[in-house]
């Protein structure tokens, strides 16, 4: 499989704290890539800079044959890049429907003049949008909420709904930071179902999560950070075996 | 089906006969009452503009005066004796809302990133920066002719027909403010339009995201710094089309036309007629510039007929009423008289969930 993600030496520090150390990490095509690490680890951190909410100190990005011009959300959104939030952060009055449609606005290029003359391809572009966000709607299963005000769903639906944004911008990588977060069993192996299916449908995914069941059920592979170094990354069964990892885990071996 | 349809048609052709008729009617009344119509239609420019900014967008502007300011000035100067320019309102117009429109962007450059109350702060800087450069610009070169102001600015007008006379077609009288509310009300029609079909874009949906959550409008790729630019550029040009017709209306500028309790004014229209939404704002516009001109008429008489002499002032009372009416709304409708139809539906469910 070919490599379809590669950052290289990413550094970033917040004043005294260096958040994130020379990480180096690949994510090969339509894998599911896991990234995980105890609180605090830098998981989040590398997310932002990744997907350019902060800007990097050191280090690059190459992503599906070019350098990503990190620190600046709408490029690299445009690039291929879409992520959902750790704390859902959705257009809350606005409704389902409406949220997919505004992921959209990266893939067409209406303008001012355009919606104020109702030009005919400015019509052919606004049904197109329209269509294709009833269609993820319909992808993640809350179809039947379309209209509905995204912050009257629920928090499993907002969860979908957050994915069905960031796939209407048509990434080749999605970017998931702790999806799982806060869910009962039931939405969980719901939500698993999902990515998997995401996968299958030729997405690439990278996802950040605390589950650590889930990510070893998941994930083709995982890379583990701790205090902003990634310290693993292997197949979920290697990772799992790593005297380091378990040491970040579960501290030092008591004697 | 029909039978909905039918009575909206008829609806909608009363309204529009009513809305031909009314300065005829007006007129009956008294000339003032139709100079206060055409005063009332530029206030729902200006806020129907403002409602881009802070309705939409939501970026709290507070100095939106200044773009009113910009479009009234370029009329001014580039149809009056100042310069012995005399340019027709066809290049006049466009050439205001340009104006006004890079004025937009240049106020909204250095404020990108800020937010709520920081951007109102910086905003009101910039209305009141506006006003003052109007009024000093008299020297060492006369451009604005300082707080004297500009006079016999040439009125609006189409070939030959001036829109300060009267003109008498089949037996009516239609005077000059009549005639002004004509054209005002083609204008509004416009503003209206463009309006309604922003709202319903893809620009419109991105500076809803804009408002709603901006860090989450970048992640899903809104490339917010021109959109933010794009929504005061809008707005700002809508001021400056009111600018260009209070000028031509007034036949006289000065800066003291331009204050902040202008801006306040029409931020309190948008607000209490119900942020992002049209309608709701075009009611509000209409309330606040009716309701104090028709106390300003009623009070005195009434005071003088109760009391036999005047108690109150009715400028005075009339800010007092104001003020009132706006803490009701705020207490009972915080979402504006005439809510965005998101937010009705919001509130419409609350009321469930208590019932």
């Amino acid at each position: 499989m070919s490599v379809l993600l590669a950052a290289e030496n990413i550094g970033k520090r917040f004043g005294g704290v260096q958040a994130l150390k020379n990480v180096s990490l690949t994510i090969r095509e339509k894998e599911i890539y896991g990234l995980i690490g105890p609180n605090g680890a830098g998981k989040t951190t590398f997310f932002n800079v990744l997907t350019g909410l902060y800007a990097k100190d050191v280090g690059e990005v190459h992503f599906a044959g070019q350098t990503l011009e990190l620190g600046s959300p709408h490029r690299v959104a445009a690039a291929g890049i879409a992520r959902t939030f750790q704390n859902i952060r959705l257009f809350g009055n606005m409704t389902a429907l409406e949220n997919v449609m505004v992921g959209r606005h990266v893939r067409t290029k209406a303008g001012v003049f355009g919606a104020i003359l109702r030009t005919a391809s400015q019509r052919e572009e606004e049904a197109a949008i329209h269509r294709r966000a009833e269609e993820l709607l319909r992808y993640v299963g809350i179809a039947h909420r379309a209209g509905d005000l995204a912050r009257h769903l629920s928090y499993g639906d907002q969860r979908r709904l957050e994915i069905a944004r960031a796939l209407a911008t048509e990434p080749k990588l999605l970017a998931l930071d702790e999806p799982a977060a806060g869910m009962n069993a039931t939405e969980t192996a719901a939500l698993r179902q999902l990515i998997e299916g995401l996968r299958n449908d030729g997405l690439t995914v990278l996802l950040i999560e605390h589950d650590v069941k889930l990510v070893m059920g998941l994930c083709d592979r995982v890379a583990v950070l701790d205090y902003g170094e990634k310290i693993a990354e292997d197949v979920p069964e290697v990772v799992q075996r790593d005297p380091k990892v378990i040491e970040a885990y579960l501290g030092t071996s008591a004697h | 089906m029909r039978k909905i349809c039918l009575p909206r048609w008829l609806g909608m052709t009363l309204i529009v006969v009513a809305l031909l008729a009314l300065p005829l009617v007006l007129t009956q009344v008294g000339t003032a009452w139709v100079r206060i119509a055409n005063l009332a239609i530029l206030f729902i420019f200006l806020s129907l503009g403002l409602n881009i900014v802070v309705g939409m967008a939501g970026l709290l502007d507070l100095g939106y005066v200044a773009f009113y300011a910009v479009g009234a000035y370029t009329w001014a100067l580039l149809a009056s004796p100042h310069f012995g320019v005399h340019l027709p309102f066809w290049i006049i117009l466009p050439i205001g809302a340009l104006l006004a429109c890079i004025a937009g962007a240049v106020l909204g450059a250095p404020t990108l990133r800020l937010r709520g109350d920081y951007l109102a702060i910086v905003t009101l800087g910039f209305g009141e920066i506006v006003r003052i450069f109007m009024n000093n610009l008299s020297s060492p070169f006369n451009i604005t002719n300082g707080p004297k102001g500009i006079t016999r600015i040439d009125s609006f007008s189409v070939g030959d027909m001036d829109f300060r006379s009267t003109d008498t077609l089949l037996g009516i009288d239609f005077t000059g403010p009549t005639k002004y509310y004509y054209v005002l009300l083609l204008l509004l029609l416009f503003v209206i339009v463009v309006n309604l079909r922003l709202q319903k874009s893809r620009i419109g949906r991105a500076w809803v995201a804009i408002r709603e959550d901006e860090i989450a409008a970048k992640a899903a790729g809104i490339n917010t710094r021109n959109i933010k630019l794009l929504a005061f550029a809008m707005g700002a040009s809508f001021g400056g089309i009111a600018g260009g017709m209070f000028a031509a209306m007034q036949g006289f500028v000065s800066p003291e036309s331009f204050v902040l309790h202008e801006s306040i004014m029409i931020l309190a229209m948008v607000v209490l007629g119900g942020m992002g939404n049209v309608w709701g704002v075009i009611a509000g516009a209409l309330l606040l510039s009716f309701v104090p001109e028709f106390l300003r008429y009623t009070v005195e008489p009434a005071q003088m007929a109760l009391f036999g002499h005047l108690l109150i002032e009715p400028e005075v009372l009339r800010m007092l009423i104001f003020g009132v009416a706006l803490v009701l709304t705020m207490r009972f409708r915080p979402a504006g008289l005439w809510p965005e139809s998101r937010h009705k539906r919001e509130m419409g469910e609350m009321n469930e969930e208590r019932g």
